[in-house]
């Protein structure tokens, strides 16, 4: 079986984003970025399944500027197979990103595609169910355990109140939580493997996407800014702040 | 414009995320609801009573019943030919189905939304909750989650909607429900609860997690939470988790306790009305979001407060 594992460059998470002053977006210029944390936990799971028997062949795909292929160099690094860049420095929408991905589905025919449950940057959650609705294929959405058992795969999904598991007919969709794994780092050798394993680079129009934002951003301003507080000396006072507000 | 607005239930009774949800929808138009589950009128007639809910539309089926997306985003997308716009909570139920009707109808969703600022324009949180995008919708009709800390919730009862059985495509064949395996909890829901006392990674280990942030929560009749290094390290189960990928809370009070205050945890409770922060480095970020701040070390400082209260 083949495996998609789609990872996008977003801003690193330990960064505090700065929203530019004229109001059109969060400042990105010499912003460390990385590959989107819950991706990494997806590239990690198709290589466990590698690993495991269960998978040939995992191909990392990237929609994005040209730099996004830092991002999947870190992906073969880790140990996918080879990669596709969708170039564009336009900004594309998680429907667009379906769309494509389900263009690339359908020349690879994978038995899995393992997306992360959200990026961190637009914080959507919405490309892994939007690709699994347009290929008319089950969805495993925050999964925290994948098992793969013949023609189907049985997805452990973290839920509000707990865990609840369903099974899927392969071929399936399925995104990561945190829990799924812990990735592993890419050691040197393997980044210096990774320089040599096949890229492709291809275009959203190859692909016969129109990736138009469906959405326009009017505005992105700064959240509001709480109001300083203050800092009390010893637990009766906190009992007395707590008595005042009508908590205890 | 009519809205429909996704019930979330257990099949025996609603969820409160449903109500905010409603608020959000009320501002947009005329409201429907669905209910969509098996065996699951009772759960109609209850969304019946909500106020200034115009029509229920009631799918009972078996196929319906654990709300798998497969099964319920056919139904919903059929449903939206007379329909302009689909709301649901964004909890992990909502989340879960909404993009997957959202794409059947060939629309972006709108995620997480916190304001309705006019037919088609909302504001939502990005980069975690650092900025605030205000997006403007395109598209003919509108898929939105609704982040239910962010609306009041619609009084649950004062109205007398009629019940309309409809008969969706059913099974899609293509998932199975297995099995689930519910936190078992006395205290509050966190996404619902007044006060939340969240411990951090300070508390070392899940005997003194249980040992000294439980009784406090039960004196203050809290909900518990617990920061991502707390999860991470086994304190507590993952639900516990409050921020950016764990859930998002806003109650009246929130006591972090050995929590530095990571961005990452931040995006889950800044805003939350009253933040109180007990932690013994007086550097920790938590204190610059914190109303009230205690610095001392709160293997002292939490059970002393327990027994004061």
């Amino acid at each position: 079986m083949k495996i998609i594992v789609p990872v996008k460059r977003v801003i690193d998470y330990n960064v505090k984003p700065r929203v530019k002053s004229d109001g059109t977006g969060v400042d990105l210029a010499n912003v460390k970025m990385s590959m989107n944390p819950f991706d990494e936990i997806a590239v990690e799971e198709a290589i466990r399944l590698k690993e495991a028997g269960k998978a040939e062949e995992i191909v990392a795909v990237s929609v994005g500027p040209a730099k996004a292929q830092e991002t999947l160099r870190t992906a073969l690094a880790m140990g996918a197979d080879r990669a596709i860049l969708v170039e564009t420095d336009a900004e594309v929408e998680p429907l667009a990103v379906a769309k494509i991905l389900k263009a690339i589905v359908a020349e690879e025919n994978p038995g899995l595609v393992i997306l992360g449950k959200q990026a961190i940057d637009d914080d959507s959650n919405q490309t892994g169910q939007m690709l699994a609705a347009l290929l008319g294929r089950p969805q495993g959405t925050f999964a925290s355990k994948v098992e793969i058992d013949g023609d189907s795969v049985a997805v452990t999904r973290e839920v509000d109140g707990g865990l609840e598991t369903v099974r899927l007919a392969l071929p399936a969709i399925v995104t990561t939580d945190l829990r799924l794994n812990e990735p592993r780092y890419a050691s040197l050798p393997n980044i210096m493997k990774a320089k040599k394993k096949p890229l492709d680079s291809k275009s959203p129009a190859d692909y016969g996407v129109e990736i138009a934002p469906r959405l326009k951003t009017l505005k992105v301003s700064e959240p509001p800014v709480r109001q300083a507080g203050i800092k009390v000396p010893d637990v009766d006072a906190l009992v007395a702040k707590l008595k005042e507000m009508g908590v205890a | 414009m009519k809205t429909l607005v996704w019930v979330e239930h257990d099949n025996a009774s609603l969820k409160d995320a449903t109500l905010a949800t409603v608020t959000a929808a009320a501002k947009l138009g005329e409201v429907h609801l669905l209910v969509a589950g098996s065996g699951c009128r009772a759960v109609a007639e209850a969304a019946a009573q909500i106020a200034g809910v115009g029509k229920v539309h009631l799918a009972d089926n078996a196929a319906y019943e654990h709300g798998l997306a497969e099964n319920v985003a056919p139904l919903i997308a059929d449903l939206m030919a007379d329909h302009d716009a689909f709301l649901a909570p964004a909890t992990t139920t909502g989340k879960n189905v909404a993009p997957r009707v959202a794409a059947l109808l060939d629309v972006m969703q709108v995620s997480d939304i916190l304001s309705v600022e006019g037919e088609k324009t909302f504001t939502r949180p990005i980069y975690a909750g650092n900025a605030i995008a205000t997006v403007e919708s395109t598209d003919a009709k509108l898929v939105i989650t609704v982040r239910g800390t962010a609306f009041g919730k619609a009084a649950a009862t004062g109205g007398s909607a009629a019940i309309e059985d409809v008969a969706g495509p059913g099974d899609a064949g293509l998932s199975s429900f297995v099995g689930a395996e519910l936190a078992k909890s006395e205290r509050p829901e966190l996404t619902s609860a007044k006060i939340i006392v969240s411990g951090g990674r300070a508390l070392k280990d899940a005997a003194t997690f249980e040992e000294y942030i439980m009784p406090l929560a039960d004196k203050l009749g809290a909900g518990v939470g617990a920061s991502r290094a707390a999860v991470d390290a086994g304190y507590v189960p993952n639900d516990y988790q409050v921020g950016q990928t764990g859930k998002i809370v806003a109650p009246e009070v929130y006591i972090a306790v050995g929590i530095s205050g990571a961005i990452q945890h931040l995006a889950g409770m800044k805003d939350s009305k009253t933040i109180i922060a007990i932690n013994k480095d007086e550097d920790a970020p938590i204190f610059q979001v914190a109303d009230i701040g205690l610095v001392a070390d709160l293997f002292k400082a939490v059970p002393e407060l327990t027994e004061k209260l």
